[in-house]
């Protein structure tokens, strides 16, 4: 479904992400570890048209989208839920779902989209009318994922949607990640919790200053030594 | 009492022409956060156009009026397009040099295309009366000014909170990033913030040439600076600030002209704006938004 092939990005002279390749099949769950500057969000980022990459191409559904505006990636089916999930403060939860679906035209499949999204987080439904600024941490995060599924993407991209919040709390989300992918969607999510990541993902990635070092399946990268001690607190 | 109501009337008939012109330097600011020191000559644009409207092309006031919101809003979008967006993600300072750059290109083409002799409104566009309310005399002219300024920053308020560009504009003031995410054309969306706070420039332009009949090419200088005090005033970004900024800096020109200082006028404009410096940085409607590191 997505496929990237060597992609080489930079801030300025910064090289960010060294020739990085990664794929993507339809249904999967598959997430990226790392630690803090390692590259996960400047990949997000590529993908999703926020930053463009100098060299190296990215395939969505078989179609070049690599330096593409965001606009035209989020046409084509790429939500992404950024870190510190940015909710429009200044909108209510309702005026933000509606942003998600900017660029939808059709009535009645976005007045599903919204039963779907409060069926999904009755929370939001209580606040549909609160200003977005004065949610919790938590709920800002359900409002940022329902936001990003307005769009009805095929492929849902999540920046650290655990970060700052209580630990019951992150099992919710966790289970509504799960949940949305079995209705359908695709999930990219980046963790700094692989513990939780491994735990629900199919194949995983693992990223170290700007490169790819390693790749499997969850129950592969969770039994190797290297990657238990680096990123599983391991034991 | 009459005199200090009659002063009052006249307050918020200015008022209003520095609150629409305010609306513009606070739209644009809370989107690209740049200060558009080129704003009050689009209001002399507006002026002129409308003036040539009536004169020329022998046009009504509404006619006139909308002629000129039209052509300010595309001169808007053509400085943001031309001189700003370049810029975009150059130094604030830069383009704020660059704004006061073409404040002074629009202030002497104009001379140079036109000359620098001032024009004076025909008086007939509208009809003269007097409109007697509880023994106070108000103009015909006053309560038109008051109306069409009224209607335009109500649609205003409709545009921004219930239409889908307003939607958009918000989203990209906000946040920029998270809002290209949404798949909002952020270039659009600053083009229709130039667009709409140009036209109600415009608008100010005509409504002044009819009220205080003079126009000239370097009569934006002043009312430009009184609107940016305006929007200071009421909180820099925050569209209810510039209006009700507007109004207040109207007034209180108004009521010291009438205590006798009519000379200080100009002078108080500019003492608000350092005593809300001061006292009140973020303005009446802001919040203090500490820097995050």
């Amino acid at each position: 479904m997505l496929k990237i092939n060597d992609i080489n990005v930079y801030y300025g002279v910064i090289h960010a992400l060294k020739g990085v390749s990664l794929e993507i099949n339809q249904g999967e769950i598959v997430t990226l570890i790392g630690a803090n500057g390692a590259g996960k969000s400047t990949l997000l980022k590529t993908i999703s048209g926020l930053l463009k990459p100098k060299t190296g191409e990215i395939l969505f559904e078989n179609e070049h989208v690599a330096g593409k505006v965001a606009q035209s990636i989020v046409k084509r089916g790429i939500s992404h839920v950024p870190e510190g999930r940015r909710v429009f403060a200044n909108m209510s939860v309702e005026e933000n779902l509606e942003l998600g679906a900017y660029l939808r035209k059709d009535k009645k499949g976005i007045k599903e989209d919204f039963e779907k999204v409060y069926q999904l987080f009755p929370r939001l439904l209580e606040r549909k009318k609160q200003l977005s600024g004065t949610l919790s941490g938590g709920e800002q995060q359900m409002l940022a994922m329902g936001r990003a599924l307005m769009a009805r993407p095929r492929l849902l991209i999540l920046d650290e949607p655990s970060m700052g919040l209580a630990p019951l709390l992150v099992k919710t989300i966790f289970r509504i990640i799960e949940e949305i992918n079995q209705s359908g969607t695709t999930i990219l999510l980046v963790e700094q919790n692989a513990n939780m990541a491994l735990s629900i993902a199919d194949r995983a990635y693992v990223i170290e200053t700007g490169k790819i070092v390693a790749s499997g399946t969850s129950a592969e990268l969770s039994q190797s030594d290297q990657i238990r001690n680096a990123y599983l607190g391991g034991h | 009492m009459e005199q200090f109501i009659q002063q009052l009337v006249n307050g918020i008939s200015l008022g209003s022409i520095y609150a629409l012109i305010a609306l513009g330097y606070t739209m644009v600011y809370g989107i690209v956060k740049l200060i558009n020191f080129a704003h009050g000559d689009v209001f002399m644009v507006g002026a002129f156009i409308g003036f040539y409207s009536i004169t020329i092309l022998d046009l009504g006031f509404f006619p006139a009026l909308l002629i000129a919101m039209t052509a300010c809003a595309i001169f808007g979008v053509l400085i943001e397009r031309i001189a700003y967006k370049p810029l975009r993600n150059a130094t604030r300072i830069a383009a704020l040099i660059t704004a006061i750059g073409v404040s002074l290109f629009i202030e002497y083409g104009t001379i140079y295309i036109r000359g620098a002799q001032p024009e004076a409104y025909p008086n007939n566009i509208i009809p003269l009366k007097s409109l007697d309310l509880f023994g106070v005399k108000i103009s015909s002219q006053s309560v038109l000014i008051l109306a069409v300024s009224l209607f335009l920053m109500i649609l205003l308020q409709f545009i921004v909170h219930k239409t889908k560009i307003g939607k958009a504009m918000r989203a990209v003031s906000h946040d920029m990033d998270a809002a290209k995410l949404m798949g909002i054309n952020v270039n659009n969306t600053i083009s229709a913030t130039f667009a709409i706070g140009s036209a109600l420039a415009g608008a100010a332009g005509v409504i002044f040439g009819m009220y205080y009949t003079k126009i000239e090419p370097l009569m934006g200088i002043i009312p430009g600076l009184k609107a940016f005090v305006a929007a200071v005033l009421g909180g820099i970004g925050i569209i209810p600030g510039a209006m009700a900024g507007g109004l207040l800096l109207g007034v209180i020109e108004s009521l010291v002209s009438a205590a006798g200082f009519s000379l200080w006028r100009d002078g108080v404009a500019f003492v608000v704006l350092i005593l809300i410096l001061i006292f009140r940085p973020a303005g009446l409607f802001g919040k203090n938004v500490r820097e995050k590191v």
